[in-house]
């Protein structure tokens, strides 16, 4: 991989000066406009990281508001004792380490396993975190006052979708990215080719909870007042794995495609539905498994390279068959 | 306090175990990995409990209607939704990743519908709430009858699926849908009654916890969580497995509950999930995979 190349540069210049245009927003915009900002930007970052792990392995995640959370209490707790920077280090370093637990207890295993394991995994952070707060530090709840304004939580998180971006480029084009992908096309065939699964799996899988800690961490100040259940809501991460789903999981931008759409329309539906937010929900997700399952990209894919379709399909005929026999 | 702890250990396992049978029944025959499945609990739950304070019929009468009336809701649930997910599969893996998004979304609707009518509020209701004497233990009746009943219709459960044709034909499907096809079974019929059967017994489950546990419209997603591990736990498929692992981690979490700290019941559970994926992912009764 050579960083000089035009075909690297370009992507990469064009992106640059997109992110410099989107970071004179606060310029324009007036508060509502920028909280709305805020909220696509995060969920931007949140479903790019999501995608970056569960797009070509196909383990469906469903911990993102785990790490979130983690990071939004490490601000909750640290926020008046460091400098920020120093918080969001402490941040990163507590997703890290949590995201290596659950990744080297179960990503060793059949995806089904992974996935049942983080389905309850919100659950279990946020009852051992109520069983803390309540039995050591005596009192549920925080206040996060930090001297951090709305224009500086959009700068932090502008940044971080940029550097995501920017990593997820540069890990497609590395061997640790044709890794994943050999795994997610074949498991089998990636153990035959020499690439340790579990250990490629698990650093993708800590990458990916480190950026979804640091978004937790970034917005935290917007909340002011933080506890178990407000920090670990589990339709969070039900949010993200939907608009990753509709925009496409495969490509690096295709989570966006889902996330400006459903960002504004969950916008409408908390103001519109409050009591039937949660159905609406469930049927947008419905409609998105069954009617484009390979999301907006996918569709897009598929009218405009019928051909490619018939190609990519022989491997998972002969995969199906193999199955069968064993 | 002791053998209080063990007794109501047993019959919340007990709970757990049956649950997980109706589970590991969708999830082994049907190979719907259904993350609704526990909604279906907390829904039977909540018709016993209109039925009780509504309409006067006790929850045991109540089975008689809802047992029915659940197995043909899952059956329509497997005909209509997930079908065509099996239809459009590719291979046993694409099933599992649709079936859990699908079930999931699902799962949302549910819940949903469920607080719109219900709120977010505990629910409980008087059944059978006089005390027992057993072994020294004070307990109340209804865990008793809650208990016998389990045990019955475990019992059933399990006589159906080994001594009859069709649970011979679900075993089979369970071991190897292609073969199965192969000597004359209707595999997706099969599907489909084993999905609907493991409703039903999600429903029996449901209405049997309503009678002495306090219940909410958020509880499903732990009770599917619970009977995931118990199915994990005692290899997928197997019966016994299941009632082995849900009685383990009843008695676990309510010796914990008693000892340490009622706060921390999921974590044990975790614990104890954890502890069976490093040592023995296959699960305790399973075979090894490959």
């Amino acid at each position: 991989m050579s960083i000089l190349k035009p075909d690297f540069i370009k992507p990469v210049a064009i992106g640059a000066v997109i992110f410099a245009a989107l970071a004179f927003l606060p310029s324009f915009a007036d508060s509502y406009y920028m909280s709305l900002a805020i909220s696509v930007v995060s969920f931007a970052v949140l479903a790019t990281a999501w995608s970056m792990f569960s797009g070509p392995t196909r383990y469906i995640s469903l911990a993102t508001v785990v790490f979130f959370g983690i990071g939004a209490y490490t601000v909750a707790v640290l926020g008046e004792i460091m400098a920020f920077p120093l918080v969001l280090v402490c941040a990163g370093l507590a997703g890290t380490v949590v995201a290596l637990l659950v990744g080297f207890s179960t990503l060793r295993l059949a995806g089904v396993y992974f996935v049942i394991f983080t389905f309850g995994l919100t659950e279990l952070v946020r009852q051992v975190v109520s069983w803390y707060e309540v039995n050591v530090t005596r009192e549920m709840g925080r206040y996060v006052f930090l001297d951090i304004t709305q224009n500086d939580i959009y700068w932090q998180l502008l940044a971080l979708f940029a550097v995501l971006l920017l990593t997820g480029f540069v890990l497609g084009r590395s061997r640790l990215g044709f890794a994943l992908r050999i795994i997610g096309e074949d498991e089998t065939v990636a153990k035959h080719c020499g690439i340790d699964v579990t250990r490629v799996k698990v650093a993708l899988f800590v990458l990916s909870a480190l950026f979804m800690t640091l978004t937790g961490a970034i917005i935290a100040p917007r909340w002011t007042y933080i506890d178990p259940v407000i920090a670990f809501n589990p339709m969070l991460s039900f949010q993200v794995v939907i608009m990753a789903l509709l925009g496409g999981p495969r490509r690096l931008l295709g989570p966006l495609l889902g996330v400006i759409p459903l960002t504004l329309l969950f916008e409408v539906l908390t103001a519109s539905f409050p009591n039937h937010f949660s159905i609406l929900l469930g049927c947008v997700f419905m409609v998105i498994v069954y009617l484009l399952p390979g999301g907006v990209v996918g569709l897009y894919e598929k009218y405009r390279a019928p051909k490619k379709r018939t190609l990519s399909s022989s491997p998972e005929t002969t995969r199906k068959s193999e199955e069968k026999t064993a | 306090m002791l053998s209080y702890a063990i007794f109501s250990g047993i019959t919340l396992g007990g709970m757990y175990a049956l649950v997980a049978m109706g589970l590991t029944l969708q999830y082994g025959v049907s190979r719907i990995m259904n993350l609704a499945y526990g909604e279906l609990v907390i829904v039977a739950s909540f018709i016993a409990f209109v039925f009780m304070t509504s309409f006067g019929i006790n929850p045991i009468l109540g089975l008689l209607i809802i047992i029915p009336l659940s197995f043909v809701l899952n059956w329509a649930i497997y005909r209509i939704l997930l079908t065509p997910l099996v239809a459009r599969a590719k291979n046993r893996g694409m099933l599992e990743v649709d079936s859990i998004l699908a079930t999931f979304g699902l799962l949302f609707i549910v819940q949903g519908v469920l607080l719109v009518w219900f709120g977010g509020n505990y629910y409980s209701y008087d059944f059978m709430n006089n005390a027992v004497d057993v072994f020294g233990a004070v307990i109340a009746a209804n865990r008793l009858v809650a208990l016998g009943f389990a045990v019955v219709i475990g019992l059933g459960f399990y006589l159906i699926l080994t001594r009859t044709r069709i649970g011979t034909a679900l075993r089979a499907v369970a071991v190897d849908p292609t073969s199965a096809r192969l000597v004359a079974i209707d595999v997706n019929f099969a599907s489909c009654f084993a999905f609907a059967l493991g409703g039903a017994v999600a429903a029996v489950g449901g209405v049997l916890v309503s009678m002495f546990l306090t219940f909410s419209t958020s509880m499903g997603v732990v009770f599917t969580m619970k009977a995931l591990i118990v199915v994990i736990m005692g290899g997928v498929g197997n019966l016994l497995g299941a009632l082995v692992a849900g009685l383990i981690l009843g008695v676990a979490e309510s010796l914990v509950a008693t000892y340490i700290d009622p706060g921390l019941t999921i974590a044990v559970t975790y614990v104890i999930f954890l502890l069976v994926l490093l040592v023995k992912p296959s699960g305790l009764f399973g075979r090894a995979t490959s």
